[in-house]
């Protein structure tokens, strides 16, 4: 375990607690120093390894949530009811604690303000994770590229880093669309995101957008297909899918 | 069965066992000849071994083995490109 970081290798290390943040019920924010970070790109994720004492080991993949500028390196995780390491992070956890991962992993799934725009963002629940590293990137630096976030969730309630989305700038619009419930004065959008939805809160397919979808398979599977029919390149349109719930396990 | 991932699910265990990053590679399915990207492959997560698929025809093109360390990579039919600089 202690040996160095060799360029390229990517070995497991441990990572400290130094904050964890209350997101939603069911969300945490995850703030954790690492003595050898190397950086990294917007929507990179760390795979995370659990190890029993009789030295069962459990291993799952969760996106950064933070931005290559940003001081600490900030994971948010869904807790999965019955899953076998969502509920340690969100639940025992505790500052100061140990955590074993690996990092930064990921060269598909990634933007850098380079890369130039307009960007196009679509989020289903805890999709928004990698997203928000992208935005916060955004943000970081004083980008002006034309974005646009169509995110959907459950309830106002689940809806991840609320507060931070309502304010994110200059530049950028942001699309909620709420499937289960929602307030009696709801102004947004409401049930599943559909062909119809995607064509009035999207960059249109002539605006040559990067497109990035990440969320729960279905949803991924559902909202690509639809942007290719809209007419978007296969090849301008990133996508990520975790399981039914989560992010990339449980 | 839960529901397959992608290919970004396994881009650790890659690029543990191969030292480059993966999941924007390109490769050629044995089984049908498409062209996919490693980051857009069909994968299952929970079997012993992660399995990866062709999205096209749905041949397993590797297995991962996660009790070795490094993971070990046992392709069955994908020819993957270069890596782009990691």
């Amino acid at each position: 375990m202690a040996r160095a970081a060799l360029p390229g290798r990517l070995t497991w290390q441990f990572a400290r607690v130094v904050e964890t943040i209350a997101e939603t019920p069911t969300a945490k924010t995850l703030v954790l120093e690492v003595p050898e970070w190397p950086g990294h790109d917007a929507g990179q994720h760390v795979d995370i390894r659990l190890t029993a004492p009789d030295g069962y080991q459990a291993q799952r993949s969760y996106s950064i949530a933070s931005a290559p500028e940003h001081s600490h390196l900030e994971l948010t995780i869904e807790t999965i009811d019955d899953g076998e390491v969502s509920p340690y992070l969100t639940e025992e956890l505790r500052v100061d604690d140990e955590l074993e991962l690996r990092g930064p992993i990921g060269g598909y799934f990634v933007w850098r303000e380079e890369l130039g725009g307009p960007l196009q963002l679509v989020a289903g629940g805890s999709g928004i994770v990698p997203l928000r590293s992208m935005l916060a990137h955004r943000a970081a630096v004083s980008s002006e590229i034309p974005t646009r976030l169509l995110y959907s969730a459950r309830t106002l309630e689940d809806v991840i880093y609320r507060d931070e989305l309502a304010r994110a700038g200059e530049g950028v619009t942001l699309d909620l669309a709420l499937t289960r419930a929602w307030p009696p004065d709801w102004a947004g959008l409401t049930g599943r995101v559909d062909q119809d939805t995607i064509a009035r809160v999207t960059f249109a397919a002539g605006e040559r957008p990067w497109v990035y979808v990440c969320g729960p398979t279905g949803f991924v599977e559902h909202v690509s297909a639809s942007m290719v029919a809209a007419g978007h390149p296969a090849d301008r349109i990133k996508t990520e899918r975790f399981g039914p719930s989560g992010t990339g396990g449980s | 069965m839960s529901d397959p991932v992608d290919g970004n699910a396994l881009a650790g265990d890659l690029r543990a066992s191969l030292h480059a990053e993966m999941t924007a590679a390109t490769g050629r399915c044995g089984h049908c000849g498409a062209l996919s990207l490693v980051g857009e492959l069909v994968v299952y997560l929970d079997a012993p071994s992660p399995v990866a698929r062709c999205r096209h025809c749905g041949s397993v093109v590797f297995v991962v083995h996660r009790f070795r360390e490094p993971p070990q990579i046992v392709w069955s039919g994908f020819a993957v490109g270069e890596p782009p600089a990691a």
